[in-house]
């Protein structure tokens, strides 16, 4: 054991050593690591933020998906039962034109049935007249005798 | 110098063993062990100007792997420090990390091949040159004396002069004046034993490691082949199990001075 001054230098070499890590060394580091050590704690934070705000977001979209699901499928029925309506009104329209074509085409033929009657009447009326005169050998006036030729028509 | 005739390993390990001191005055007072002072500044030097590179340059972003090295050191000597200390760290932090890395450093000496630095050293004509200077009890009671002065200082700052000179007369037995003197000689053992046990147990652990080392390295010049083949492995296997002891030495320096300082705050 042989002390002597190297002891002392020792000591007071220690004590410098201390000194400068305490002035110098560890304040900025420990300060660099209390930093970090905040960031990451935000980081992960912000992540898990992150990560519900994916969920909330996810769940919205589902959640928009099948209402619009919903109004197409309302809307398609609605179409289908529009063109129904259509289809169905058409139909009626339609009917109705034959009807009412059928109907003024009956009249068409209707009158135009009577007046050949009334045409073949008369033609019959006036052969009758020129019979009767061939007959009788006379003029028969047909002025004067006009009530009783419209008679003899109208029993034909 | 190993291969003298006479007594080769006795010679050997005893030259190995003597200090580095000026020629002016061989024994004495101011016989400084230069090579202990040289190696235990540069290496405090090498941490000092290692950790405040990093220090400087620290950011909160990122880290470089040399920044994260050296905030893992910082912050496991914290966390040991946090454990035994409940209080502010901004003195205590530093000093035990100052005192892990500078120990552990000087004791990673012992690693260097055990000629090497002597060797070197003779090339400039300088005989003996000890690596390790935490196998010099110089060096070691420097640091547990400085650790001592900064256990009173704790005590008078924690609990003044009053209060510390009152626990040292009272504690344990009691406040009986016929108590006074038994109770501050016990304190006052209790409160040399520290330095002396901090710095007797790492000079004991790395003397003892060093001379191992000596040992082996004779098995290197005994003259016979499976000799030197056994002084290989001898030297590989203590080399690294050696590589604990400094790790195991240097954490124990570091956990027992927080743990005496801490002391010094606490109140009996």
């Amino acid at each position: 054991m042989d002390f002597n001054a190297t002891l002392i230098g020792e000591m007071i070499a220690f004590a410098i050593l201390i000194w400068f890590t305490v002035q110098f060394i560890w304040p900025h580091i420990n300060k660099a690591i209390e930093e970090r050590q905040l960031k990451i704690a935000e980081g992960l934070d912000a992540a898990e933020r992150a990560r519900a705000e994916l969920r909330d977001a996810d769940s919205k979209v589902a959640a928009e998906i099948k209402v619009a699901r919903q109004q197409a499928a309302e809307i398609i029925d609605r179409a289908q039962q529009q063109a129904n309506q259509i289809l169905d009104k058409a139909r009626a329209d339609a009917i109705g034109e034959i009807n009412r074509l059928k109907a003024s085409a009956q009249d068409d033929i209707a009158s135009m049935a009577q007046r050949a009657r009334e045409e073949l009447r008369e033609k019959v009326g006036a052969l009758a007249v020129q019979g009767a005169a061939k007959i009788v050998q006379r003029e028969i006036d047909p002025a004067a005798h006009k009530a009783l030729l419209d008679q003899l028509a109208t029993e034909i | 110098m190993a291969s003298e005739p006479q007594g080769g390993l006795t010679e050997y390990i005893s030259h190995h063993l003597k200090h580095l001191t000026p020629h002016t005055s061989p024994e004495g007072f101011w016989a400084v062990h230069v090579d202990s002072v040289t190696v235990s500044l540069a290496l405090g030097v090498l941490f000092c100007l290692w950790f405040w590179a990093k220090a400087r340059k620290a950011t909160a972003g990122v880290p470089g792997k040399g920044q994260a090295f050296v905030e893992i050191v910082l912050e496991f000597v914290d966390g040991q420090v946090k454990d035994v200390f409940h209080g502010d760290r901004r003195v205590l932090g530093p000093l035990a990390l100052t005192v892990f890395v500078w120990v552990f450093l000087m004791n990673a000496m012992d690693l260097l091949p055990v000629d090497l630095l002597p060797w070197i050293t003779e090339k400039f004509g300088i005989g003996h040159f000890r690596a390790v200077p935490t196998a010099d009890i110089n060096m070691t009671f420097a640091m547990s004396l400085t650790v001592l002065l900064l256990i009173i200082f704790y005590s008078f700052k924690a609990k003044g002069f009053g209060g510390y000179m009152h626990e040292m007369f009272t504690a344990p037995f009691g406040k009986h004046p016929l108590l006074w003197i038994p109770n501050f000689a016990l304190n006052l053992v209790e409160l040399l034993s520290k330095p002396v046990s901090l710095a007797m147990r790492l000079f004991g652990n790395m003397y003892a490691g060093e001379l191992v080392f000596m040992l082996i390295a004779g098995l290197f010049t005994a003259g016979s082949w499976a000799l030197y083949g056994m002084g290989i492995i001898g030297y590989t296997v203590w080399g690294i199990f050696h590589i604990l002891i400094i790790s195991i030495q240097a954490f124990i320096f570091m956990v027992l001075t927080v743990v005496y300082i801490s002391m010094a705050h606490d109140h009996h």
